[in-house]
């Protein structure tokens, strides 16, 4: 799901990183392309063209150029943007003091709301232990009721349906009756299909709401839906008041525009999502997970707030400096490989990070994080002063700390040798680094 | 009713010029039609170039070409003047695919029914053996309507359903046989596969390829319409679509990036629960709705 939005995302950010600096007008330009793929993955126009704005005054607002590097804090800034578009932290379910809890789904034809009605069942009953029934009150698309009932019956649910009954108000007040007798924990309420613009039958479940008062009411919505996705919520909620929507069909490798619009219009959240056909495709919302998934850059972040927590930069800086003189020493060495390791395996690191096609990248790299802990080891077994001067390190030494390290005096040779190499090169470069951001030195490992 | 712009009589007489204003505000509504960006774009350029060229600054002649560019990409490659099915062999076969929700069982039956007000005799074909009611919904409708229908158990192999159903087509000289499939995800390959084999069925049964095989399009779909013909064409050669659901709010703009894009011509059009809500689709009429 949202792999479209997710490999766009991936060819624009890849793009802006490799300009490294950000101009003004890479920034617009950037801006432009967010505006197509955003539109192209069916975003309401309105709402793309206040994304923006906010987008463009953060990223004003914000020295962008003060913290870490450009190109990530763009990241940061529209995956803010896109958590707060799909509608803050996630809610769960409130169930009633007073059984049953009833929970009523609404919304347009063919939008999924009877698989969804099956499915939400199954999770209730299944994560929260309650015993769930349904009652059909969709008599207008023929064997509906049929459907509800041979779906429910996988699941082990009872469906409440009058076969006589053409009134629906009338049947889901009968059902309640029924189903509380029956000590039923929740019930769910499978309506029919309408659209928000036909009154007469938005007046039936008013009416519904009216006699019964569902403790929940959600729209159910196909996540396919274009543009107009943001009018029948709007329409939908001005006439029923919901109190959350259930996006169906995300398998369908949408572009789930709709996704990031309603909620930015209704302001109700997303509480579940319909991923697949089988009954336990169907899952709790995260819209901070999601964000971060449509970016396709989500560990990145993680990446970057994790290294902003533990990355000490005034230490990061003093190390440039160091470099700069060539006086890095062991004792930086091992201070940015401990950095290194508080934020994870390297290869967990290097999953997180945005590079095209890195499966076939890592394949050549061996990023074995034994090779960290055993030169760790190494330094660890060197003196105070052989750290600070390593040029001071001879046979006898080596000898010494290879033994203490439980290594051989060939790898301490090695380290001895990239570590002179790293510094060699790294004095090299330092003239056209910019200073500011940090940067892993030692990337020879 | 579907419309591409929701007020265009307003839009001018808020700018009275056609200045950048002015065409921003309908490129604007377009994509707020669902029409992609880039038909967009390439609708407003073109009429752009003919304004400023031939110095047109009425709105009633901008109005007028508007609508002509919208025509000329609808009737691109196909012939409306006939009516758009050529029913010239016995049985008929037209296949029915699409995914999740659109409408396609209801469209069959709609379908069906204004074939056979036609005086032509027709058999369905309940293939879609997956979603449960799936075959007792196509049932009610063939009793309603008097249509013979050809059912399998649910769960039981569509491939055997559409032989049965050819099997019986010609024993019974049936004119036409509508295919009626289970929804798919055009992201599910093995479902995807599937249809090829009932393709692959009517070609051994009869030698030839089916007459039609139409995707049926819900007018509330966004961009992701262009994604499910590109691949339903992929795998079957569509001959046309049934764009359902034209009396939502919605503005069904992504037909037209369908057939600007692909090239597939809209060949149905169905706007209400009635079984009479369909009718073939007409390019004048349907401009006209567009774009009142």
């Amino acid at each position: 799901m949202f792999e479209f939005l997710t490999s766009k995302f991936e060819d624009l950010f890849f793009k802006i990183k490799n300009k490294g600096k950000l101009s003004p007008k890479d920034l617009e330009d950037s801006l432009r392309e967010i505006k197509l793929i955003l539109l192209e993955a069916d975003v309401n126009y309105l709402v793309v063209k206040q994304f923006l704005e906010k987008i463009k005054e953060k990223a004003l607002g914000e020295n962008i150029l003060e913290s870490l590097t450009p190109f990530q804090q763009v990241i940061k800034i529209v995956n803010d943007e896109m958590i707060n578009m799909l509608g803050g932290s996630s809610s769960l379910i409130n169930f009633s003091q007073r059984i049953p809890t009833i929970i009523m789904l609404v919304g347009l034809q063919g939008s999924g709301k009877t698989t969804t009605a099956v499915k939400l069942a199954n999770l209730i009953k299944s994560k929260y232990a309650k015993k769930v029934s349904l009652i059909a009150a969709d008599i207008y698309r023929p064997a509906a009721i049929l459907q509800l009932i041979d779906y429910s019956k996988k699941i082990g649910c009872e469906v409440y349906h009058e076969d006589n009954n053409n009134n629906p108000v009338q049947i889901c007040i009968n059902g309640i009756n029924a189903l509380r007798k029956e000590a039923s924990d929740v019930v769910i309420i499978d309506t029919a299909g309408r659209l928000q613009i036909d009154v007469e039958m938005m007046n039936e479940v008013i009416e519904i709401k009216k006699q019964v008062k569902p403790h929940q009411i959600y729209l159910v919505v196909d996540c396919m839906t274009g543009q107009e996705a943001v009018n029948i919520a709007k329409e939908f909620n001005e006439k029923l008041e919901y109190d959350g929507i259930i996006l169906t069909k995300l398998d369908s490798d949408s572009r789930g525009g709709a996704a990031l619009s309603i909620n930015h219009v209704v302001k109700k959240p997303i509480k579940f999502v319909s991923v697949g056909e089988k009954i336990e495709d169907f899952d709790i919302f995260h819209p901070d997970r999601m964000a971060s998934r449509i970016i396709g850059m989500g560990d990145i972040l993680t990446l970057i707030e994790k290294t902003e927590k533990l990355i000490d930069e005034k230490k990061s800086k003093e190390i440039e400096e160091k470099i700069y003189k060539n006086e890095l020493n062991f004792e930086d060495f091992v201070e940015q490989l401990r950095s290194i390791k508080k934020i994870g395996s390297l290869e967990k690191i290097f999953s997180m990070l945005p590079i095209m096609g890195k499966n076939k990248v890592l394949k050549d790299i061996n990023l074995d994080d034994k090779q960290i802990d055993k030169i760790e080891a190494i330094i660890n077994s060197m003196t105070k002063q052989e750290r600070r001067y390593p040029e001071i390190i001879n046979g006898s030494r080596k000898k010494r700390i290879a033994d203490g390290s439980g290594t051989d005096v060939s790898d301490v040779n090695k380290l001895l040798k990239q570590f002179e190499n790293t510094r060699h090169l790294l004095k090299q470069f330092t003239g056209g680094f910019n200073k500011k951001g940090f940067k892993l030195p030692f990337t020879g490992f | 009713m579907l419309k591409l712009f929701k007020n265009l009589n307003y839009i001018w007489n808020k700018f009275k010029i056609a200045g950048n204003e002015f065409w921003d505000t309908l490129e604007e509504e377009l994509i707020l039609s669902n029409v992609s960006v880039e038909t967009a774009s390439e609708i407003l350029k073109d009429v752009k170039e003919y304004c400023y060229e031939n110095n047109i600054s009425n709105f009633e002649e901008i109005k007028k070409f508007l609508k002509e560019k919208i025509k000329s990409i609808l009737i691109k490659d196909i012939n409306y003047d006939n009516k758009v099915l050529k029913i010239n062999q016995k049985p008929f076969i037209i296949l029915v695919a699409g995914v999740n929700g659109v409408g396609k069982t209801s469209s069959i039956a709609k379908l069906a029914n204004l074939l056979k007000n036609e005086g032509k005799t027709v058999l369905i074909s309940a293939a879609d053996t997956f979603r449960a009611a799936a075959i007792e919904q196509i049932q009610y409708f063939a009793d309603k309507l008097n249509i013979d229908i050809v059912k399998h158990q649910r769960d039981s192999d569509p491939g055997a359903v559409v032989y049965d159903s050819l099997d019986r087509a010609i024993a019974k000289n049936i004119d036409i046989v509508i295919i009626d499939t289970a929804g798919r995800m055009q992201t599910s390959a093995n479902l995807i596969d599937e249809l090829k084999k009932i393709k692959r069925i009517i070609n051994k049964k009869l030698n030839r390829d089916p007459d039609e095989v139409l995707l049926v399009i819900d007018s509330n779909t966004g961009q992701n319409a262009k994604f499910q013909a590109d691949v339903f064409n992929k795998a079957l050669n569509l001959t046309g679509i049934i764009l359902t659901k034209a009396d939502s709010s919605s503005k069904g703009g992504v037909v037209l990036s369908i057939k600007n894009d692909l090239n597939i011509p809209i060949k149905f059009i169905t706007f209400g629960e009635k079984i009479n809500d369909i009718d073939y689709f007409d390019p004048e009429k349907f401009v006209e709705m567009l774009i009142a």
